[in-house]
């Protein structure tokens, strides 16, 4: 019911086209280019993760510990 | 001990040692992520540190058991935009300082390609850069960031895509004007890392 719909109110004779759904109407590069993209997209993401991570894993500098101590200070300290 | 109906129940000084103990696990988190915003080690640091005063003050409005991590990284990028709209100007005249900051933080044993990752990540426009941060290293759902930047979801997804496209499109035009060569050094050398890192986990 919802393929009918949407290619009968979207007038046009792209209507085919459409219900074909992975097919771009540009030319595809070929199939082992699209491989190699979606090997460098995930190498990119392995990347992008230990960019990230790294500073993730730097020592935390005390002045971060020392802005929670003193609110905890000012807070009522019952501790 | 489970559920946030036991967190809920928690008050005063109990409430904050949850609280903080919480905040404290996400203070690396924060650090990286003010540092792709900045692109600038030390203004990153203020930044989280600011953003660190301000999630500490505005705990009373937090629920705990919530998703913190999404709730201080909401209050970081307000904070980094209001400063940013106070203070463009600084933010670009120390461009190159920030660049000098990135490559000096670097391990030297740390690969070129790490080095061009964040270039191309520099020059992607902010509202991509944070998108493919937040959903590509920092571990939030589409649904997360989406919240996280005010918009909509289908926005992260579309600023996701084209971010990854146009960093893939930055790491292998640069190799190409470098030697002339159409074999893509950049694109290469995070391949290759990338390999040895899978490989290492």
């Amino acid at each position: 019911m919802r393929d009918k719909s949407t290619s009968d109110g979207e007038n046009s004779p792209k209507g085919v086209d459409h219900m074909i759904d992975q097919q771009p109407t540009r030319p595809l590069p070929p199939v082992e280019n699209s491989d190699e993209a979606r090997l460098r997209q995930r190498a990119i993401g392995v990347k992008l993760r230990q960019m990230f991570d790294e500073v993730v894993n730097e020592p935390v500098p005390d002045e971060f510990l020392e802005i929670l101590r003193r609110a905890d200070n000012s807070s009522g300290g019952e501790r | 001990m489970s559920a946030s109906e036991d967190l809920s129940t928690l008050t005063g000084a109990a409430r904050d040692n949850v609280f903080q103990k919480d905040l404290v696990t996400l203070i690396p988190h924060l650090r990286a992520f003010a540092r792709t915003l900045t692109g600038n080690a030390t203004q990153a640091d203020d930044l989280a540190q600011d953003a660190l005063i301000k999630a500490w003050d505005a705990r009373a409005s937090f629920q705990l058991g919530t998703n913190m991590k999404a709730w201080t990284f909401m209050i970081l990028r307000n904070q980094f935009y209001s400063d940013k709209r106070r203070s463009w100007r600084s933010t670009q005249l120390d461009q190159e300082a920030a660049e000098r900051t990135l490559v000096a933080v670097d391990d030297p044993e740390s690969p070129v390609a790490l080095d061009e990752l964040r270039q191309a990540m520099a020059v992607l426009p902010a509202e991509q850069r944070e998108a493919l941060i937040l959903v590509g290293a920092g571990g939030f759902a589409y649904e997360e960031a989406a919240e996280i930047c005010g918009c909509a979801v289908g926005t992260v997804k579309s600023r996701v895509s084209r971010a990854r496209k146009a960093v893939q499109g930055i790491l292998e035009a640069g190799a190409y004007g470098r030697d002339g060569r159409p074999a893509d050094e950049a694109m290469g050398n995070i391949l290759s890392e990338a390999e040895r890192l899978s490989a290492a986990r």
